[in-house]
């Protein structure tokens, strides 16, 4: 394998997981990302894709096979280490936003970490800034629109300065110009980007490699144009192109800004 | 969203009220409610001087006296329970042959109404003059425990996504023809009780998750920092200071 004497930012490796109520959601997963890719997590309802997710930063715990983030394995005694490097952005902001104003929220992450004051209010800044939202800083997240909410969300994660970012449908809900923004964001970002999705067009736009998972294994991977133009492999899996879409008619993703 | 919003007792102003500090703010309320209720319920003058004191602060405030007022009716509730006490209360009676009250029952009675008015009119002006956010950063410049200010945190916030959460059942309810008007029909409702019991619940363990995800350890980080103005705190003093004065003349009195 190329490359495989630097270590890959993630590497999972054999990971099996069943939920306490017995119902096993993982069979065997083996996925390696190298630093500043961005790669496309695709799969139908109930794969594991969200699963999987929660297992890189350790909110679960690999109950077979391991999970290791640049090279340290993902165990109880490294959660805080690991926490710190793996960014994790919930399907749902409402989920990820709590605190009563969008800058106490943003400060949440980088204040674990033991920051404080300039140097807290400095990262909180940036971190807004990034997804152009400095303006509702002083604004109860709730009362934001859903586009709104689900960048502060991403700047929530953003201003912990992770190495990887994880972000879980982030394009669901959003309206067209939202889905876009939300795309200039995520290009104009130096981190490793994982994105989980059903939208198909979204991972052809921003990530030059996808993986395939189904039924708790990943079950193809390589560059997204020809996972989306394998109509079997499609078919298989139950993914669908829009109506109308055609991926060989669009140019592939750009070299990173 | 539908649904009140939880963090809108705010009234927008750029009173002197408003713009002193949270934690002044809250340090000077919760003193002087102590004050009132240490205060001798059979001195009556001492609680009208208290709402005067109170009254003078609305005015200060610039909150509409009519929306005071308003608000001040959540302890209507209390204050029905507090009327009872003299009809079923034992000890000395007055009355004759028809009806009779408790003596001690009367006395109880006007010390909840009274006290209790006094402490949620104390709580009105300040949730009226301080946002939730500003409360919960007082609170938390106070070191009151990391654990209640973050309690208070999530039930500000997330009492807003439960009424939402209850707003749309609501609607699905009802865009599906459910209009309860006979007792039968109320099952549908307890079924939604039921479900939103759950939804919260599961919307709460999704919420730790992503605290987690952020280096959340059990602690919240205490993240203000940088006291209060002297001015602020002088400026907040002269309620509790005025009615502590009140209070213990009324004691002199009262000996
Ligand atoms: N808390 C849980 N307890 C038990 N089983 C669960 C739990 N969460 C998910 N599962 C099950 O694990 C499997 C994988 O779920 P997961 O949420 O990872 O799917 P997903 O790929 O993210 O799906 P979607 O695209 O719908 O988000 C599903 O069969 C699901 O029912
Ligand atoms: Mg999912």
């Amino acid at each position: 394998m190329d490359g495989a004497h630097v270590t890959p930012v993630l590497a999972v490796e054999g990971l099996a997981y069943a939920y306490p109520d017995g119902h096993q959601a993982l069979f065997g997963v083996d996925m390696r990302i190298e630093a500043g890719e961005r790669v496309a997590l695709l799969g139908p309802n109930g794969a594991g894709k969200t699963t999987l997710v929660l297992h890189l930063n350790g909110i679960h715990l690999a109950g077979r096979g391991s999970v290791r983030v640049a090279g340290t394995m993902v165990e109880k005694s490294s959660l805080a280490e690991i926490r710190r490097r793996v960014g994790l952005v919930f399907q749902d902001p409402d989920d990820q936003l709590f605190m009563p104003t969008v800058r106490d929220d943003v400060a949440f992450g980088p204040a674990n970490l033991g920051l404080r004051g300039d140097e807290l209010d400095h990262r909180v800044h940036d971190a807004l800034a990034a997804v152009g939202m400095t303006d509702v800083a002083d604004r109860a997240p709730h009362h934001l629109s859903f586009g709104q909410r689900r960048r502060v969300a991403v700047a929530t994660v953003l201003a912990m300065r992770p190495d990887v970012l994880v972000l879980d449908e982030p394009s669901s809900n959003l309206d067209p110009a939202s889905r876009r923004e939300l795309a200039e964001i995520l290009v104009g970002l130096e981190q490793t980007i994982l994105l989980v999705t059903h939208d198909l067009p979204y991972a052809l736009e921003l990530c030059p490699r996808s993986l395939v998972m189904n039924e708790g294994t990943i079950v193809a991977d390589g560059p997204t144009a020809d996972i989306l133009g394998d109509a079997a492999l499609m078919a298989a899996n139950r993914l669908e192109l829009p109506y109308g879409f055609d991926p060989a008619s669009v140019p592939p993703p750009g070299p990173r800004s | 969203m539908a649904g009140a919003h939880a963090s809108s007792l705010l009234v927008p102003g750029d009173s002197r009220l408003h713009r002193l500090r949270p934690q002044c703010k809250i340090a000077a309320a919760v003193a002087f409610i102590f004050i009132v209720v240490a205060t001798p319920r059979e001195q009556f003058w001492a609680f009208g001087a208290y709402v005067a004191g109170l009254v003078l602060i609305t005015g200060i405030s610039g909150l509409p006296p009519r929306l005071v007022l308003r608000r001040l009716t959540v302890d209507l509730p209390f204050l029905a329970f507090a009327l009872f006490l003299p009809f079923f209360a034992g000890g000395e009676q007055v009355g004759d042959g028809w009806w009779s009250l408790s003596i001690d029952g009367l006395w109880a009675s006007w010390n909840i109404v009274a006290k209790g008015t006094l402490g949620v009119a104390t709580s009105v002006l300040l949730t009226g003059t301080t946002s939730l956010a500003d409360l919960i950063r007082g609170m938390e410049r106070l070191h009151a425990p990391a654990a209640f200010t973050a309690i208070t945190t999530f039930m500000v916030r997330y009492a807003e996504v439960i009424t939402g959460e209850m707003q749309r059942m609501k609607v699905a309810r009802e865009s599906r023809g459910h209009d309860p008007r006979w007792l039968w029909q109320i099952r549908a409702i307890a079924h939604t009780a039921g479900t939103l019991f759950v939804r919260s619940y599961e919307r709460g363990e999704r919420v730790h998750l992503a605290m987690l995800s952020r280096g959340f350890d059990g602690a919240m980080p205490r993240m203000v920092e940088g006291g209060a103005p002297r001015s602020d705190w002088t400026t907040a003093a002269i309620l509790p200071a005025t009615a502590l004065a009140v209070s213990l003349a009324a004691w002199m009195v009262h000996t």
